[in-house]
């Protein structure tokens, strides 16, 4: 069910309607029913999956908060009769048990994910919708566990309904479980102001998807769809109007996702802070599908980069290649890591590992130039002057339309060829003639184009503070104007349903 | 022995350009980095020979001299 | 808590009338942005024309696709034999929908005769989203309209674009013009009596064999709605009478008359094959088409009307000229159906054959 049907809208609306109609303790009962139509109506079988995820890890942290709440128990049994000694080896023997519990449970479920992601299987068709979100969220809470800075949940309704919320399933966000279980699990109040708050983001997201990203979507399709005709010049077109699409895209779907949470009462963590205005790489994962990033920095940098090897080599290579190589080495290496598993995380096709391995490789660079740059701003331009400060978000953002091609070839040699003919068979001329036969008309150039300039203005209006709590102190009339508006806008100008085409009510005489 | 002196010793060391004394939200306004999180992490458990885990490096424990300061000191306490 | 009364008051008002401004506002955009069909297209006017005739207790009804609409004349049979007719015909009907259109037809009506042009059997599902919405918006919102767009839809579809066409035709903003804000309420009557006049001439010379085709039987869901329609005549006590156009092309092969005569004899039907009937009609396709043996043109329609008319008044329609309200109806519609053939004799009453067209 993507977000962009008849089915959802509707599915939501009355989704919405049961959960405010009936008793409040109903509620949490009308969510689950919904996380698990949702789910059943993508097959069955995915129903398994989610299931076998939510147990694992369910029954995984439990035996692990039981197996803390035993030790402390033993501890205090023995406070007198075991010295020091006992007491280290006994605490870290059952860690070692609670690990072993942890990796087990980590193991099945990563497993799983990596049968279903794995290309060229025949069990391909299984690829159960929002597995890669709901794994990690899940994987997430055990860890939080393990770590002891998470209770484990002992109800296993609530925990299911934390897994399966359904509004995130197709986008992510990534939540945490000590964020969303915190509003997920009340009983709201109907409030005027989530309803019309919400309603106000998920026209905003359908806007984005619909106006913007579905339209330049067909453009791009076009140009990635075959190469041989579309070469030269046309890569860069092709990059740049898939890096407004993606952003138009995935933070609309994020949109509706919070809107619609917001709705019922639940609050879902930001994903996206404007990152197309970030001034570096860096900065640009801090901003862009956030919890993603955190998620990937709390539970996979981090932990390797402190491992007892890590900090071994740390120490082995200051003393052979110095300080800085021996400090900077070992957290590259994370890092790159890091970088890997998240490519493959996206796709386990050539493109996606080597998109992982890139981001890491512009961060290390960077990272090591960070001298040189401070040295420059020294000499010549400060850094902090405006017009510096324009270059570097346009710097950053040319950099990401080279790095989103990534996602339009199926893989990484089919993506540098791309890169090569851009620049080595350059048609300007040509791609100029045929812009308006890639399957967009001028209008429609111009409608994806006003509603890109839309979501700029929007995005500096934001600056300030949330855009609707902007609205939300003008004048009814204009609030009202505004949604309608954007409803009236995305209704007409959103690309969806079967297109017309005059040519096809030309009735051919048969 | 004085940890406070000790952490903002290897702070320094670090990075030169901050002024540690008065920051108090390192990571949350991006002064520091992950990167700069990791080999903090490194830094202090040699320096002080404790094990800083993965469930430590939490933005409230980095934030600040002094909280960095009261997470070793935990840290040693446990010991 | 007066004062929250009259908070909540005012909040349900606010809501209330931004519904009804949203409401009213779509109403007028939907108007705007579905086809008109007044331009080269006008097929897709036909369906609803029905609606807006006065009396409506027709004796006989055509339904069928283009193999109806464009060979009978209801002025002529009304002319030369007062039989009240209206063909209920559309671009590409497929069976189901001539079903649904008859069965929406008895709602206001039963007919004593139903002609039925058997030409689309061979479809057993629908071929265009684009027919579809030809044939389907024009009908009023009635049990056989919910049913006959389920029958219908193509896998892309989705009910409820026919529900609110505005989701469908959203995508004609850049394809506006003149006409969708002249005819937003009402568009100009394209046919008369569901007959679409064509008065050019375009001989049929080098018409093509039919290829040979794997299997020439009629599919399952054709016959369950030929089965459905001759019960439902059944039923209400009307003749079905099954016609095949004289239409050279598409090609209809031998193995496709022999079902339909099969079925048919089986059931008693009269079927008429016009394709046969050549000498008999008097049909000449030099001069009686307008695109080369596909369709007839007027003197085409007429020819075919004419000898259609007895066969009608023998199955059960009757000679109504005697009645006043419909004489004058009629009388009007001569009067349009003339001046649109460009005759120069627009004495309304008997048309003389061979008369000299205008343009």
């Amino acid at each position: 069910m993507l977000f962009t049907s008849y089915e959802f809208i509707a599915f939501a609306a009355i989704l919405l309607l049961l959960y405010y109609i009936l008793p409040k303790t109903a509620q949490k009962y009308v969510l689950f029913c919904g996380n698990m139509i949702f789910y059943a109506v993508t097959g069955w079988q995915n129903l398994i999956f989610l299931f076998v995820t939510i147990c694992t890890t369910f029954g995984a942290a439990l035996w692990v908060d039981k197996n803390l709440k035993a030790q402390k128990e033993q501890l205090a049994l023995h406070k007198a009769d075991w010295d020091r000694e006992q007491k280290k080896a006994y605490r870290s023997g059952e860690k070692t048990k609670r690990k072993m519990a942890v990796a087990i449970a980590a193991i099945v479920n990563v497993g799983l994910l990596a049968f279903v992601k794995f290309p060229h299987t025949q069990f391909q068709f299984l690829m159960p919708m929002g597995i890669s979100f709901y794994t990690l969220m899940s994987l997430g809470y055990l860890f939080d566990v393990y770590r002891e800075t998470q209770e484990a949940e002992k109800n296993l309704f609530r925990y299911a309904l934390f897994v399966s919320y359904f509004p995130q399933l197709v986008q992510g966000p990534i939540s945490r479980f000590n964020e969303l279980s915190e509003t997920l699990f009340k009983e709201h109040d109907f409030e005027g102001k989530n309803i019309t708050f919400g309603l106000y983001r998920i026209l905003w997201g359908f806007f984005k998807k619909l106006v913007i990203a579905d339209r330049l979507a067909v453009a791009v399709g076009t140009i990635s769809g075959d190469f041989g005709t579309y070469h030269g010049s046309y890569i860069f077109l092709e990059m740049f109007l898939y890096t407004i699409q993606l952003y138009a895209d995935f933070s609309g779907g994020i949109d509706v996702t919070i809107g619609l949470s917001e709705m019922f009462g639940i609050h879902v963590t930001e994903n996206f802070i404007r990152p197309y205005f970030s001034k570096s790489l860096k900065e640009y994962w801090r901003r862009w599908h956030i919890t993603m990033s955190t998620w990937f920095r709390d539970y996979l940098f981090y932990p390797i980069s402190i491992t007892p090897w890590m900090q071994n080599l740390s120490r082995f290579l200051r003393k052979k290649c110095g300080e800085r190589v021996g400090k900077r080495l070992p957290v590259y290496l994370a890092s790159f890591i890091v970088w890997a598993v998240t490519g493959i995380w996206h796709g386990t096709t050539s493109n996606f590992i080597v998109w992982g391995i890139i981001n890491w490789f512009i961060l290390m660079v960077s990272e090591e130039l960070e001298p040189l740059y401070e040295k420059f701003h020294a000499r010549f331009i400060p850094a902090s002057r405006r017009g510096w400060q324009a270059f570097m978000v346009l710097r950053t953002f040319t950099m990401l339309c080279f790095l989103k091609l990534f996602d339009c070839y199926a893989t990484a040699g089919e993506v540098f060829r791309a890169f090569g003919s851009a620049f080595s068979e350059p048609n300007p001329g040509e791609v100029g003639a045929n812009l308006f036969s890639l399957g967009l008309t001028p209008w429609d150039y111009l409608v994806a184009g006003c509603g890109a300039l839309l979501m700029l203005g929007v995005s500096l209006l934001q600056r300030r503070e949330s855009v609707r709590l902007q609205l939300s102190k003008k004048p009814f009339a204009l609030r009202a104007a505004v949604g309608m508006g954007l409803f009236l806008v995305t209704l007409i100008f959103g690309a969806y349903g079967v297109g017309y085409d005059a040519s096809q009510f030309i009735y051919n005489r048969f | 022995m004085d940890t406070r002196k000790e952490v903002l010793e290897i702070l320094e060391e670090l990075h030169p350009d901050i002024d540690f004394e008065t920051e108090k939200s390192l990571i949350d306004d991006k002064v520091l980095d992950s990167f700069d999180v990791v080999t903090l992490v490194t830094e202090l458990g040699s320096a002080f020979d404790i094990e800083i885990t993965a469930a430590d490096m939490v933005p409230e424990n980095f934030n600040s001299l002094d909280a960095m300061t009261e997470m070793v000191e935990n840290l040693l306490a446990e010991f | 808590m007066e004062r929250t009364v009259n908070e909540k008051k005012k909040t349900g008002i606010r809501i209330v009338a931004v519904f009804l401004i949203l409401v009213f506002i779509l109403f007028l955009l939907q108007r705007l942005f579905v086809p008109k069909y007044m331009g080269d297209v006008i097929e897709g006017r036909f369906v609803g024309e029905y609606y807006r005739e006065e009396d409506k207790s027709f004796d006989v009804i055509f339904v069928g696709d283009c193999e109806v609409y464009e060979n009978f004349s209801p002025v002529v049979l009304w002319q030369d034999y007062g039989i009240h007719s209206y063909i209920r015909g559309s671009a590409q009907q497929y069976i189901w929908q001539s079903y649904y259109l008859l069965k929406d037809t008895l709602r206001y009506h039963t007919p004593k005769v139903v002609v039925f042009n058997i030409q689309s059997l061979q479809y057993d599902e629908s071929q265009s989203e684009a027919y579809n919405r030809m044939t389907l918006e024009g009908m009023r919102w009635s049990p056989a309209k919910v049913d006959s767009i389920r029958a219908s839809m193509t896998k892309e579809e989705h009910f409820i674009e026919y529900v609110f066409p505005l989701l469908r035709y959203h995508d004609r903003w850049n394809d506006l013009s003149d006409d969708d804000v002249r005819y937003m309420f009402r568009t100009e009557p394209a046919t008369f009596n569901g007959y679409y006049m064509r008065t050019d001439v375009l001989p049929a010379e080098n018409v093509p064999e039919g290829r040979p085709l794997e299997d020439y039987a009629f599919g399952d869901r054709a016959w369950e709605y030929l089965e459905k329609m001759r019960l439902l005549c059944e039923e209400n006590g009307i003749t079905l009478v099954l016609t095949k156009a004289p239409s050279l092309w598409p090609y209809w092969y031998d193995e496709y008359e022999k079902q339909v005569e099969e079925y048919a004899s089986a059931h008693e039907l009269t079927y008429i094959n016009f394709l046969e009937l050549q000498e008999e009609t008097g049909i000449d396709y030099s001069t009686d088409t307008y695109d080369g043996g596909l369709h007839m043109n007027l003197t085409g329609a007429e020819k075919l009307s004419r000898y259609i008319g007895p066969i009608l008044l023998k199955a059960g329609a009757c000679d109504r000229r005697n009645e006043a309200g419909l004489a004058k109806i009629w009388e009007e519609e001569t009067v349009r159906y003339n001046a649109a053939a460009g005759r120069m004799v627009l004495v309304p009453g008997k048309i003389r054959m061979g008369a000299p067209y205008c343009n």
